[in-house]
């Protein structure tokens, strides 16, 4: 829209018109007090801080309601709005107890904030404060009714931005409360109950503690920590939460997980595993110490030297006498890019072997090679918020992809964003589709042909809800869209997600997704955790970007074969690193009985059970490196919590290189350039490295001067792997940037060819594979769902627009 | 025939408010109407009514229970067989409402929103009852009485108990 220029406090400020006055003040360094208005959600104008003074407009108007207006005369500061102000504080405050002192929000509270600005502490209010009890909603909501101030945030969130409307207000006056969707009457254990996601995006709305955390509570205050941005080790998506930190005697126990300063990826949105899922850093049972198995079979603590000198000895051993075919390596969806990357290059350059694979929860590789040679044709997360025009293929983002459901929900909201949906399941994002396919089960491969132009695969597709020509019309309906981002689920594989791409890319305007389920599933593919392919999806052989790996160009054995590898007595060695493959796969653990087995973990997996060595691994929130989300933004992961007694997966990996008598500097390309030495001593660049170890510091990094430096391992990344030309300065600030697989097009592989290994996770909102077991809160979560029986309160229909 | 199956409302009832979700461009405009009716008809407004309702103008059962909570006149709790209702608002104020609310509540031994132990009578505090110009007033059930003193409503009382109604367009809430 055209801008309008109007006057806040004699300062000229231009907007477009129809902004909000709160938001054009916002933009141009003015605040106004807000309480009830959030961006993105319905204006409600019922808290009447944002107050000021517009000339020609009879008495103070709501700033959050009120559109700039050519030649607009507004002043935002006067002693009538402070005054104004004061009293609506006065008023707010008649119920509140002013229990600053304790309660959670002290120190970040908006009505503290401005309680003090306005000096509206004493009150003129005698009648008895309305008290109520605090409530326990659920395991994580907790609602203390005193200090709520009815401001609407968390009854919108929940209901526009959530699509729960677990909550409601209730009653009348300054006897209003807001009331959760379980009454106590209808209660098991009568007390009132929230029925919903548990998201805590309520939480996060509430300017006041009104609403707090189940982690959190009680528990410290926000001055007390240390406050470190990092990325969720959850789902593919890879929301920046922010972990508040607080020291203890054995290393920095994380007690806080929020979205601070709404900086990341998923602007304002993170979910329940974001949110309070951190917990399973500070479970009691992790493994602290090395353990090594003893000639009587048992698990004995060792020291970090013995246990590495172990590996390192039996690891050299078995390659030189077996070979390294012989032996095995399992990566991980939950470690770094450079940890990843860092693993298959120890595999493969010195175990000497291409057996090395992952749970794959996703087909990047189909994905990569059926975009090969084209640009642009791949969407990023934030293009979930923005496209015109959405299509959904399979996949539940609401489960899977909380953070893409809730950008998708907020395009539909604001946007009017048109939605497509095609799912043999009714899934709940339908509720915002412009149009939903209804397909049969188990007729993904069938929409793939039939989107591609079969039509006679729409009887496949077809079942007793749906005829066939709903489908036409749905086809019709997206091919004529101009542009669509396309997201497609974990059940587009193989041959299959390859007919889709190829026919999707030859429209226009067409960008497409992969959902994944784990915060570097996709970073685990890119790093060629694949016994197939080099980092970046390049082939074996024939290859000259990883010449200096001199690798074996025959294809290694893949996850599956393996175990069966290892069943007939053929696989050495296995070493797994953050990967419970005994369970997910449903191995038999007898397979393994022969074979030495390392695994490098935090908890006592049913893995780490049958190891010979176990190695107590940092997780995601107790390392630095960078992850790529399900749609290939790479964004950097910041170390918050410590454990004393574990060590990074990079670390150890070095380690067991280092006693195999690798070369380190080939493995590690640290220290290159500089040495140790910090720069010229005498010269006009005196001190430049000096200088650059100053300023990596002060961003957390150490300079690149020991082979623990994941960072030296990135260097390599960006040289080596096609598509990750990154921007260094923007990964170190924290912001996400999209890469694109740059698969070179004439390479061969035979996607049809490739064994389907694809394992989707399966999880549920509260659910986070093998390490959301370890999760105290996750776990409550579950007993909680299972408390009630599925009252589909929270499965209402509402209109599409 | 009730457009929903197994109805707890009269077959009146259920024809009515089939009929009343259609009247309006929106179906959950029928909210309030809906309510009033299944509270004359119930006594007052319980679980059942509020899922059936809810499930009638496809708002959840929250919203429901969201507007039900802002008015006074809707209960969810049975009342007694003869609400009486005691206007304290200025008119009747003036004219002694209080003594009169002071009164019942002596006399039937229960406060306000109270039902005696015989469920015959329960007891509200309520604004202006539109009776102004006869005040002080009460409405029990549908019924007006106005004009009041305290032995007045000692006879209307009995009457009440004995089962005669004083007012012949007398009609039970239930
Ligand atoms: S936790 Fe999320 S889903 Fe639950 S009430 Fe709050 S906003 Fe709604
Ligand atoms: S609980 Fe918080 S967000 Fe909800 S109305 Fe009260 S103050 Fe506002
Ligand atoms: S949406 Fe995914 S990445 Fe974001 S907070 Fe939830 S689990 Fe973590
Ligand atoms: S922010 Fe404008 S009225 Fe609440
Ligand atoms: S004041 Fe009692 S009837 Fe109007």
């Amino acid at each position: 829209m055209a801008d309008v220029t109007l006057t806040v406090d004699g300062k000229k400020i231009t907007a477009p018109a129809g902004t909000l006055l709160l938001e054009a003040c916002k933009s141009a360094g003015i605040e106004i007090p807000a309480f009830c208005y959030y961006p993105g959600l319905s204006l409600q104008a019922a808290c009447r801080m944002c107050v000021v003074r517009i000339e020609k407009m009879p008495k103070l108007q709501t700033a959050c309601t009120t559109p700039v207006t050519e030649g607009m005369v507004v002043t935002s500061e006067s002693p009538e709005i402070a005054q104004a102000r004061k009293a609506t504080l006065q008023l707010l405050l008649g119920n509140h107890p002013l229990d600053c002192p304790v309660c959670d929000a002290g120190g970040e509270c908006e009505l503290q904030d401005m309680t003090f600005k306005y000096g509206a502490a004493d009150s003129f209010y005698a009648e008895p404060k309305n008290h109520r009890e605090e409530q326990k909603w659920s395991p994580v909501v907790y609602f203390d009714r005193p200090r709520c101030i009815l401001c609407y945030r968390c009854v919108r969130m929940c209901g526009e931005g959530m699509d729960v409307f677990a909550l409601g207000i209730q009653n009348r006056g300054s006897s209003s409360v807001i009331a959760p969707n379980v009454p106590a009457q209808m209660s098991p254990d009568d007390l009132a109950h929230v029925d919903c996601e548990q998201c805590g995006m309520c939480i996060d709305a509430c300017p006041v503690g009104a609403l707090t955390s189940g982690t959190y509570r009680y528990k410290t205050r926000p001055w007390e920590m240390n406050h470190v941005s990092t990325i969720c080790t959850h789902c593919g998506d890879g929301c920046k939460t922010t972990l508040g930190v607080r020291s203890t005697t054995d290393g920095s126990e994380i007690v806080r997980g929020d979205n601070r300063d709404k900086s990341g990826i998923n602007v304002d949105f993170l979910c329940n595993k974001g949110r309070y899922a951190f917990d399973f850093a500070n479970n009691e049972d992790r493994i602290t110490q090395p353990l090594v198995r003893q000639p009587n079979g048992e698990m004995e603590p060792v020291s970090w030297e013995v246990a590495l000198d172990h590996v390192g000895k039996r690891f050299r051993e078995l390659r030189d006498t077996r070979g390294g075919k012989s032996i095995g390596v399992i990566g991980s969806n939950r470690t770094t890019n450079e940890e990843a990357y860092l693993l298959q290059k120890f595999a493969r350059t010195v175990l000497g072997t291409n057996n090395i694979d992952h749970h794959r929860t996703a087909d990047y590789v189909a994905f990569a090679r059926a975009l090969a040679g084209t640009t642009d044709r791949t969407a990023s997360l934030n293009d979930t918020l923005t496209a015109p025009a959405i299509m959904i293929l399979g996949g539940d983002p609401t489960i899977q992809a909380p953070a893409t459901a809730w950008n998708i929900r907020t395009n539909v909201r604001n946007n009017r964003a048109r939605l497509y949906i095609a799912n043999s399941a009714e899934i709940k994002l339908r509720r915002q589709a412009k149009a939903f396919a209804h397909i049969a089960p188990f007729s993904y491969g069938a929409l793939a042909s039939f989107l591609a132009g079969d039509d006679s695969a729409v009887d496949a597709l077809t079942h007793s809800g749906a005829d066939a020509s709903s489908f036409h019309d749905f086809r019709k309906a997206i091919r004529a869209e101009e542009s669509l981002l396309v997201l497609l689920g974990s059940e587009f594989r193989g041959a299959d997600l390859q007919r889709l791409l190829a026919f999707g890319k030859t429209l226009p305007n067409r960008k497409f997704a992969l959902i994944s389920d784990y915060v570097n599933s996709r970073g685990a593919a890119d790093m060629g955790l694949l016994p197939d392919l080099l980092p970046g999806y390049t082939p074996l052989a024939g290859n000259t970007t990883f010449a200096e790996y001199n690798t074996p160009t025959a294809p290694g054995l893949d996850l599956l074969e393996m175990f069966e590898a290892a069943g007939s007595g053929e696989l050495s060695a296995l070493y797994v690193v953050g990967s419970n493959p005994i369970s997910r796969y449903g191995v038999d653990p007898a397979s393994l009985k022969d074979t030495f087995v390392v695994v490098q973990d935090m908890f006592l997996t049913e893995t780490a059970a049958l190891a010979d060595v176990i190695l107590p691994a940092a997780n995601l929130y107790e390392k630095s490196g960078s992850v790529t989300n399900s749609y290939g933004d790479l964004q950097l992961v910041n170390k918050a919590g410590d454990r004393a007694g574990v060590r990074t997966d990079f670390e150890l990996i070095v380690r067991i290189a280092d006693k195999m008598d690798a070369n380190m500097k080939a493995l590690v390309p640290f220290g290159k350039g500089t040495r140790a030495d910090m720069g010229q001593s005498r010269g006009a660049q005196s001190g430049e490295a000096d200088r650059h170890a100053v300023w990596l510091s002060a961003n957390n990094m150490e300079p690149k001067l020991s082979p623990f430096d994941p960072f030296a391992i990135l260097d390599e990344i960006q040289r080596l792997v096609p598509g990750y030309n990154l921007l260094r300065l923007q990964l170190l600030s924290g912001n996400a940037q999209h890469l694109q697989p740059a698969v070179n097009a004439n390479d061969l592989v035979q996607i049809g060819n490739r064994r389907d290994l694809v394992l989707p996770a399966n999880d549920t909102l509260f659910t986070s594979g093998t390490l959301g077991r370890y999760s105290a809160m996750l776990s409550d979560l579950q007993h909680n769902e299972s408390l009630r029986p599925p009252t589909g309160l929270t499965q209402i229909q509402t209109a599409a627009d | 025939m009730s457009e929903i199956a197994n109805t707890i409302f009269s077959p009146e009832t259920a024809a009515r408010f089939d009929h009343l979700v259609t009247i309006y461009p929106l179906k959950r405009s029928a909210l309030v109407p809906m309510l009033l009716y299944a509270q004359d008809e119930i006594g007052y407004i319980s679980d059942a009514v509020i899922a059936e309702i809810a499930q009638r103008i496809d708002l959840l059962e929250l919203d429901v229970r969201n507007v039900l909570s802002y008015y006074s006149m809707l209960r969810t709790k049975p009342a007694g067989k003869y609400n009486v209702q005691v206007c304290t608002n200025i008119s009747c104020m003036l004219r002694g409402g209080y003594e009169i609310l002071d009164h019942c509540k002596h006399k039937l031994g229960i406060g306000h929103k109270g039902t005696t132990p015989d469920g015959v009578f329960s007891l509200e505090e309520v604004e202006c009852i539109g009776a102004c110009c006869w005040a002080p007033a009460i409405q029990i059930n549908y019924d007006f009485h106005d004009d009041l003193t305290t032995e007045k409503v000692d006879v209307l009382f009995q009457m009440y108990r004995d089962g005669l109604s004083p007012n012949t367009t007398g009609k039970d809430v239930k």
